[in-house]
């Protein structure tokens, strides 16, 4: 494979692209309200107008409205229907040379749509996901190829450092630093991994990405392993996503067919390889050492850092990891330059984050906006607000590992420093809108409850002390606690966060922490009285339990 | 696992390769092994495999393991109970799975458990006494967009309610 092969690949595949085009949504959330009948009934429809050499039927990834699927958008018309359902999908071929077409349709130019920019979801719902010549007619492995052809691996660190990208699994740690620190670490043996552990209840951005563009992912790993000098990649995804398994299969299997995995690549000496992890339901995978640990067959706990991976990462070997979308940034950052890149977004947060907006919100599914989109335009502008005429009390980010962000915080702008300075986090990218009807406590209760079941138990503070919160909740929302147990709950989440030893740990706390902080009230309306008295702190002053 | 265990180790060996040697599943899930060249740390992809032939992981299928992969069983085990996807235990003809994240949550998966639990006397993670119905809880299986998800014998199903899923039930448990 040289350039040319690429390019002939490219201009094959945009010749033979038909004058109509009906994309039709095969992600996982249409999938389950029946895409694939859709896609065989519109099929059947084509073959049996004999529209088979004007009109083309493409299986594509998510198009990002969610609650309304399952989709199929109709080019060069820009027409979006929605709920289309295997009766009617007939219809829309019926429709397709003029006339009026019953099926639901909905605005593609709708703020939901128009608000958002596409680096890392530019390709999903265009291409199709499982044909290699779709991603490469869409500008496809040419970064890999100029990569490869035309940079030093310095130079490709350096590029990644002027883009300015941040880490997307949830800590924000500047890529260009984590890909130098690799590179520059001694060893014959390196390894990259791609984090697509999503154990985030609430988020299924890496599942989108995964289904919709794979190759994005592949090439933005081989990017990274010749910047870092590794032959050899991992992605770890959950069992829960069988579709996109299957996809990163098909991907890897005909990316190594026209030689852009494997041994010499694009006829440079550069080698590389991507096999698959599947992971088998454990939420600390999702932290770096406890997901190499898994990587290597056992069980997911974590260890001390340092060493850090990037020294002494997979297999006592330097190891860059990294979340889905980093990687999906990757191939974008050097097709159109660094200075591109750092052009979106906010000073200290640049480009764009994918959101996986869900809850009581109208429109629920995937967006994508540039960094310091302020909160309100997420939810009320692009989301649509609540349904039903409720109010939205709180937007919660971050996971288990993040916080709630109060009405009257919704002007924030959506960055790394804003949401960490209103205890939360900007996390991997679930978004869920609560409405005046979620209890605040219980929602507290709802994650340390997972929390407490996801500890992996190596150490005591997560183990017990999660435990040990969680009954307090329980005892909370039970109407069975005293200002006592609110003052204990509060030393404790304290406690956990400063000595737990990894991430799970130290933000087990964040959810009940930032409830506390803005919900402070529910919490105290669900409070029994003392029986030693009002807010006594059981110290005994001159003979009597002394009231504080 | 530990009645499993109890008597000497070669004799445990022996007795669970002769146990192995008259099911074809065994051998299948040994090519699986050798597609892995027996290395130890294909050892949850192995176990993946284990599960899909046998459907639950029993103890006789964890020592094959361990003896096939040359680990100890108590890193087979402990492997095989850290993780929740495993079950150790056989499931029921059919399978409910509510997902249980956040999305879900908020708008009312919890509603959807009570409900099976109360009609059908089982939690999650149990199976019901005539062994045909199993409830089971998932973390999140991605379909926030539709929330609440229910997965029926593999079967994503979007916007539930308890009545729904009570429908649903219902059918299967006629049959």
């Amino acid at each position: 494979m040289i350039l040319t092969d690429l390019t002939q690949i490219k201009e094959t595949e945009l010749a033979s692209r038909k004058k109509i085009v009906l994309r039709c949504c095969m992600a996982a959330g249409c999938m389950s309200s029946d895409a694939k009948g859709v896609k065989q009934q519109l099929d059947k429809a084509v073959a049996d107008a004999g529209l088979q050499n004007e009109v083309e039927v493409r299986g594509v990834g998510c198009m990002k409205l969610c609650c309304e699927g399952p989709l199929v958008a109709v080019e060069p018309q820009n027409a979006l229907y929605v709920k289309v359902t295997a009766e009617n999908a007939p219809l829309i071929i019926a429709g397709i040379k003029g006339g009026k077409i019953e099926v639901p349709q909905t605005d593609p130019n709708s703020p939901f749509f128009a608000k958002q920019t596409s680096i890392v979801l530019a390709n999903s719902g265009v291409i199709d996901p499982e044909r290699i010549e779709g991603y490469i007619a869409a500008d496809g492995y040419q970064a890999l190829h100029e990569v490869l052809h035309e940079m030093t691996p310095k130079d490709v660190v350096e590029v990644m450092v002027k883009s300015g990208l941040r880490g997307r699994g949830g800590a924000g740690f500047p890529t260009g630093l984590k890909w130098g620190t690799v590179a520059k670490s001694p060893g014959a043996k390196k390894y990259v991994v791609c984090n697509a552990d999503e154990g985030d209840p609430g988020a299924f951005m890496d599942r989108s990405v995964l289904e919709s563009d794979p190759h994005s992912v592949l090439e933005g790993m081989a990017i990274a392993a010749y910047a870092v000098g590794a032959d050899q990649g991992f992605i770890y995804v959950r069992a829960e996503y069988p579709l996109a398994i299957s996809r990163l299969q098909i991907a890897i299997k005909q990316a190594k067919q026209m030689g852009l995995l494997g041994a010499g690549i694009f006829e440079s000496p550069f080698n590389f390889n991507i096999d698959l992890r599947i992971g088998a339901g454990a939420f600390v995978c999702g932290e770096e050492t406890a997901l190499m640990s898994s990587v290597e067959g056992k069980r997911g706990t974590p260890r001390p850092r340092p060493p850090f991976p990037a020294e002494s990462g997979l297999f006592g070997c330097p190891t860059l990891l990294n979340n889905v979308e980093t990687f999906a940034n990757v191939p974008a950052i050097y097709r159109k330059g660094a200075e591109w890149f750092a052009g979106i977004g906010t000073e200290k947060s640049k480009g764009t984050k994918v959101f996986a907006l869900a809850g009581k919100i109208k429109n629920t599914g995937l967006i994508e906006v540039p960094m310091g989109t302020p909160l309100r335009t997420i939810v009320e502008e692009m989301g649509g607000g609540a349904p039903d005429g409720g109010t939205i009390k709180a937007v919660q980010t971050g996971g288990p590992s993040g916080g709630c962000i109060p009405s009257q915080h919704l002007d924030t702008p959506v960055d790394y420093e804003s949401l960490g300075k209103l205890g939360s986090i900007m996390g991997s990218g679930g978004m869920i809108v609560m409405d005046q009807t979620t209890n605040m406590v219980e929602i507290a209760r709802f994650f340390m409850e997972f929390c407490m079941d996801e500890s992996c138990g190596k150490c005591i503070p997560c183990r017990a002390g999660t435990v040990q919160m969680h009954h307090i909740l329980d005892k909370i929302v039970n109407r069975k606690a005293t200002a006592r147990d609110l003052a204990k709950l509060e030393e404790l989440c304290d406690m956990v966060r400063n000595t737990s030893l990894c991430g799970l740990g130290q933000t087990a706390p964040n959810p009940t922490m930032s409830t506390l902080r803005f919900f402070r009230n529910e919490y105290e309306a669900l409070l029994q009285s003392d029986p030693f008295g009002p807010q006594c702190n059981g110290e005994l002053k001159n003979g009597t339990i002394a009231a504080s | 696992m530990l009645p499993a265990l109890s008597g000497k180790k070669e004799k445990n060996a022996a007795r669970v390769l002769k146990h192995a040697s008259g099911d074809k599943r065994f051998k299948i899930l040994e090519v699986h092994m050798k597609k892995h060249q027996f290395r130890q740390d294909a050892l949850i992809e192995i176990l993946h495999k284990a599960q899909e032939l046998f459907g639950y992981l029993e103890d006789d299928l964890l020592l094959f393991v361990s003896v096939k992969l040359k680990l100890p069983p108590s890193r087979v085990y402990g492997v095989a109970t850290f993780y929740h996807f495993f079950q150790l235990k056989p499931q029921g003809q059919h399978a409910c799975v509510v997902c249980m994240g956040t999305a879900c949550y908020v708008k009312g998966a919890d509603k959807i458990i009570d409900a099976i639990t109360d009609k059908h006397k089982i939690r999650p993670g149990e199976t019901t006494a005539d062994n045909k119905l199993s409830l089971l809880t998932a973390r999140c299986i991605g379909a926030c967009g539709i929330a609440p998800a229910v997965v029926y014998d593999g079967t994503v199903t979007p916007r539930a309610t308890p009545e729904s899923a009570l429908q649903q039930i219902n059918q299967w448990m006629q049959k």
